[in-house]
């Protein structure tokens, strides 16, 4: 793919939108992949002292590149601290320690609940997922949550096959109903666009749509009749800097990895 | 005292056919020597239990040893699906296997009461969460002092637990550093257990008054098996092949290749072989 200054794939505005939604006061809990990606590139770029924790115990992690697992050595050799497991999810989780959340799905509803179980019925599944790892306590305990994935309509469905982890439940006061105080998800954002809970029925509303993409765009990519707020921005484009430490980040980690995967 | 003894003599004499399992270390220090073992010993209807179950699991329920997963994270990491768990969950090849599926915390709570030698882990957990629905082993319980509503879980108890780490002293006294997991928890939780260690030494010292250290005592057996938790790493020896994790996913997702690659890998080799592994720059 050509990459002039100026061009850049749906892929990178997420990540990059993903990125401007985290602040250097920030305690966040990073899910693998694009959250990954995006928590690191805060760090590289307007948040440097943002203090990144993943579920293997590793505490203040600054890695130099993309670790492929939870767990890798890098995450480990450039932390403050790596605490057992148990310790993690006890102290550091379930004890409110935590500000920011960041997870992503296969399957994401209107009230951003998710789904990283199964497709389909749970006891004969068409598709078997990994399931829920950390996120269903995740998804409670952090003060809020963000969730990055790409908008795909096989993955903003009306109805997910499973609930892995609490987003709005029904919607309006029903999170609260599961005597849960915390936010819950505050952002989602996508390849397309960024999408916030309405403040009384917390449906999912777009309120950001990414240079170039067209309303039209995102009502094919979503499976349930997408609203959006009354006013809708456009994203600002990545900068010359973000675009070039994402960028950058990726091919360190290419290179670690050993592959140009 | 722990024994020091080799991988077979120590799978030999702690692990039976029906036992629970649980061959743990999260992304660091997974013990796939001792694993590659029990597929040559040829053990059966296993409770394998891990939070992730990882190519150790994926390995060992594509040759028939397993009966039951527990698990709470069930993917090759960054890579995607693990086939021979996929492949045996949904068509019984080469065997049926049951699940039961937990949350991270739930796991991680449930190792922490075994090592207690407490009945159930309480935390605040699955709060709005589905898998209870399905896991009759997750229920609710009320806070006598408070009345809040928990999430409890039974203590995770073993008959053995399986670990790797980085060193023994020859009492069998051992050392862990790095992502340590739930090695310890496993170990103080399982009637039985095995350390495999990359090396034996003379002495641990020095070491830091706080170090992750398990006495000879608590352990069944140690085992020398040098880069034994190769693909996975271990800290200060050698670093996670995840180019190795990633090919796993063409080897293990046909059922021929997955074959080919354990009989020349697994039952034509020894732990001698992780020897190699070991000497890969940290």
């Amino acid at each position: 793919m050509s990459k002039t200054p100026n061009s850049y794939t749906p892929n990178e505005m997420m990540t990059i939108a993903a990125a401007r939604a985290l602040s250097n006061n920030d305690v966040c809990f990073v899910g693998i992949g694009a959250p990954s990606a995006a928590c690191n590139l805060a760090r590289f770029t307007h948040a440097p002292d943002i203090v990144l924790i993943y579920e293997s115990g590793t505490i203040e992690t600054k890695p130099n590149i993309l670790p492929l697992s939870i767990g890798d050595g890098e995450l480990c050799e450039t932390a403050l601290v790596t605490v057992p497991v148990p310790e993690m999810f006890r102290y550091w989780l379930q004890g409110g320690r935590i500000t920011t959340g960041f997870l992503g799905g296969a399957q994401i509803d209107k009230f951003a609940n998710l789904n990283t179980t199964v497709v389909g019925p749970y006891e004969k599944p068409e598709v078997r997922l990994p399931g829920g790892g950390g996120a269903p306590e995740i998804a409670t305990s952090c003060g809020q949550i963000f969730i990055t994935m790409a908008h795909k309509r096989r993955a903003f469905v009306e109805k997910i096959d499973f609930f892995t982890s609490l987003g709005h439940g029904k919607g309006g006061d029903d999170r609260a109903s599961y005597g849960v105080t915390t936010k819950g998800p505050t952002k989602v954002l996508t390849d397309l666009c960024v999408l916030e809970p309405d403040p009384k029925s917390k449906e999912l509303t777009v309120v950001l749509l990414h240079p170039g993409v067209t309303r039209e765009q995102v009502v094919e990519a979503t499976g349930w009749k997408i609203k959006f707020a009354d006013r809708v921005a456009e994203t600002p484009p990545p900068t010359e800097i973000e675009l070039k430490t994402l960028r950058e980040l990726h091919a360190r980690t290419k290179a670690a990895h050993g592959e140009a995967a | 005292m722990a024994a020091i003894l080799s991988l077979a003599e120590a799978i030999e004499a702690n692990l039976r056919d029906g036992d629970n399992v649980a061959m743990e270390g999260f992304t660091h220090l997974i013990p796939f020597a001792a694993g590659h073992e029990v597929i040559r010993q040829g053990r059966k209807r296993l409770t394998l239990i891990r939070m992730t179950p990882d190519l150790i699991y994926d390995q060992l329920i594509g040759m028939g040893c397993a009966e039951k997963i527990v698990f709470s994270w069930g993917g090759n990491p960054g890579v995607g699906t693990l086939h021979r768990f996929r492949d045996a969950f949904d068509n019984g090849w080469p065997n049926k296997i049951e699940i039961e599926e937990h949350s991270h915390a739930a796991m991680a709570n449930a190792y922490e009461a075994g090592a207690a030698g407490m009945p159930f882990a309480a935390f605040r957990g699955y709060r709005g969460a589905e898998l209870k629905r399905v896991n009759p082993n997750i229920k609710e319980i009320t806070c006598p002092f408070t009345g809040e509503k928990l999430a409890a879980v039974p203590a995770m108890k073993l008959d053995v637990a399986i670990v790797h780490a980085q060193k023994a002293d020859r009492k069998g006294n051992v050392l862990f550093e790095g992502i340590v997991g739930v090695q310890k928890e496993a170990v103080l939780g399982a009637k039985r257990s095995i350390v495999t260690v990359e090396e034996i030494v003379d002495t641990l010292e020095p070491h830091s008054p706080n170090a992750v250290i398990l006495p000879g005592w608590t352990i069944g057996a140690v085992v020398q098996v040098p880069g034994g938790a190769h693909p996975s790493f271990a800290h200060g020896y050698y670093k996670r092949d995840n180019v190795f994790y990633k090919k796993w996913d063409a080897i293990a997702r046909d059922r021929d290749s997955f074959r080919a690659w354990i009989d020349e890998h697994v039952l034509r080799k020894g732990p001698d072989a992780f020897a190699v592994h070991a000497k890969r720059a940290a």
